[in-house]
């Protein structure tokens, strides 16, 4: 029973709070997607920067008394964050991305635009705050949930943060809210037309520039609140969500791109793939050891946690030669 | 006045013209058809009144006001609808949200015409909550057009509604397009079942190389041997 739970904490928590963020992240890049059919690289780095900008704002609350000893104040500050981001997001639309667009620029000049956004954020994150590191939690606990198994012999206990169980919250009412957004209102309708049919859409007298903003606002917004839980849930530093920009493509790749049930589908499996690949099932296996034909080695995972990474690249190549589209049938290019 | 007028237009995707010099007149009341060759600039007439390409030279008004080079999200709320040819619905959504997105640009109680297109169309009343990407050839095109009577338009233009029909659909199709007429909304349609089209036409426009041929009403052009000779397969 022991070994189950540790299992527990170490793959079903780890997993879902891998997971949800894979799945924040994934939402915006596959909407993006499905509107401006470009794969938008920065997605990452305006991760990152939500996760500043929460930062400087927990810092600020934190220095003018602003603090609840119930929420972490990251959590507190991060609707502020996630609209400032949204902003932001607009600005960039603006400044880089609209005029390509004007243009009539195809998709992979969009990318290598997205390519320069990355430099030009990663390097204005470097300018402000240097390559450090910075913690949300400098002068506040982490509180660490501890749910005791109540069975005999059991020594273990459930354990996650406050900050992982908040974030799992926080990203299923981002699910609920798309999903309501994106099936009962009427721009979140023209959203999915547009991604559908966007010459249609167009025909249609659907403002698609509105449909554009709106979706820069919720994919900045999210990112903000993926960049900002990853933060919180690890430490922040400039870098922070560009080394998970991978996973969160082939995240949105394995759901079917421009489609974003796909991408919470896929962030989830990618999430949980990773954490199950990278669990040590000796632990599992002990009990029962005297029974393998074999002796039974120390650590005995999947990958190395170094290689983490390439597990997303594994259920992309598998989901892919099984479905060429992704799970929910996305675009095809 | 005519509802829409088009004055000697000319226009093109950038490159050389494909229209030089259309001229076109259609009334409320009126069926207008356009036939001709391949490549005579029938679909492209259209899109040039929709603001899909550019009109170089010429004018386009609709009632009364010159409308050449407006966007589609300026036009629909003026009273104008375009169903095109191809990818005309949106596939991955109900046909009832179908219908909505045609009444994107209105903001007052779009239901009764939704009522009203569903009692046009019953059989889109049965699948407003399939997707329209499941829907056969026959009915995705009374989708479509639902979807472009839902801003309740003056004029609906259609390219090729009967294009890739079996010839019992593509009867049906031109019965309900003469059913939207009587409801008072005006057609113009470009066919490559231009015999059969021309039948129910007030109004027919025989375009070739970009330039009006013949114009009359459909009974006069089928009448006319030189029509029926050149255009018409004789």
């Amino acid at each position: 029973m022991n070994e189950l739970i540790f299992f527990f904490n170490n793959v079903v928590v780890a997993g879902v709070v891998l997971g949800s963020i894979y799945a924040v992240g994934a939402i915006g890049v596959t909407l993006i997607f499905g509107i401006l059919r470009f794969a938008h690289f920065a997605h990452g780095d305006m991760m990152t920067m939500g996760a500043f900008i929460a930062f400087l704002l927990a810092m600020a609350a934190t220095a003018l008394g602003i603090t609840t000893p119930i929420v972490p104040t990251g959590f507190l500050v991060l609707p502020v964050a996630m609209i400032l981001a949204a902003f932001i997001a607009l600005g960039l639309d603006k400044g880089f991305y609209a005029p390509l667009r004007k243009r009539g620029a195809r998709p992979v000049t969009m990318l290598i635009a997205s390519i320069g956004v990355t430099l030009i954020i990663q390097g204005a994150i470097r300018l402000f705050f240097g390559s450090g590191t910075y913690s949300f939690f400098q002068t506040e606990q982490k509180q660490l949930i501890r749910i005791p198994v109540p069975l005999e012999g059991v020594t273990r206990t459930i354990n996650f943060t406050q900050p992982q169980l908040l974030m799992v919250l926080c990203t299923a009412v981002a699910v609920l809210a798309l999903h309501f957004f994106l099936t009962r209102s009427r721009l979140g309708k023209a959203m999915r037309a547009m991604a559908d049919n966007a010459d249609l859409a167009q025909v249609s007298g659907i403002n698609t520039k509105l449909v554009v903003r709106v979706t820069w606002i919720i994919a900045g917004s999210l990112a903000a609140m993926a960049g900002t839980m990853l933060a919180l849930d690890v430490n922040l530093k400039p870098d922070l969500a560009f080394n998970i920009v991978l996973p969160i493509f082939a995240a949105a790749i394995v759901g079917g791109l421009g489609q974003s049930y796909g991408a919470i589908a896929g962030g989830f499996l990618i999430g949980f793939a990773e954490t199950l690949a990278i669990f040590n099932w000796s632990v599992l296996l002990r009990p029962i050891a005297g029974a393998l034909p074999f002796e039974l080695p120390a650590t005995l995972a999947v990958v190395p946690t170094e290689y983490k990474l390439t597990v997303a690249f594994v259920i992309l190549v598998v989901v892919l030669l099984w479905r060429p589209t992704g799970i929910f049938k996305g675009a095809s290019s | 006045m005519a509802l829409l007028d088009i004055k000697d237009v000319v226009g093109g995707y950038g490159g050389a013209p494909i229209l030089n010099g259309v001229n076109l007149a259609i009334e409320q009341s009126d069926i207008g058809v356009i036939v001709g060759p391949n490549g005579a600039g029938k679909s492209t007439t259209l899109k040039a009144i929709f603001g899909l390409l550019k009109v170089s030279e010429g004018s386009i008004s609709f009632q009364g006001d010159e409308i050449q080079n407006s966007l589609p999200d300026k036009l629909v709320p003026r009273g104008l609808s375009f169903v095109p040819q191809e990818k005309n619905v949106f596939t991955s959504m109900s046909v009832e949200e179908n219908l909505e997105m045609g009444a994107f640009t209105r903001s007052d109680d779009f239901r009764p015409t939704m009522e009203w297109v569903y009692e046009m169309f019953p059989v889109l009343r049965e699948k407003r909550r399939q997707p329209a990407g499941e829907l056969s050839g026959g009915q995705r095109q009374m989708v479509a057009m639902g979807r472009a009577l839902m801003s309740q338009p003056k004029l609906l233009l259609l390219d090729e509604p009967s294009a890739g029909l079996s010839p019992r659909y593509v009867i049906e199709i031109f019965e309900q397009i003469v059913k939207v007429n009587k409801a008072g909304v005006a057609i113009l349609m470009v066919e490559q079942n231009a015999r059969q089209a021309l039948a129910f036409a007030s109004r027919g426009f025989v375009l070739a190389t970009g330039k009006n041929r013949f114009t009359g009403t459909g009974q006069e052009l089928i009448a006319d041997p030189e029509v029926a000779k050149s255009f018409l397969g004789g």
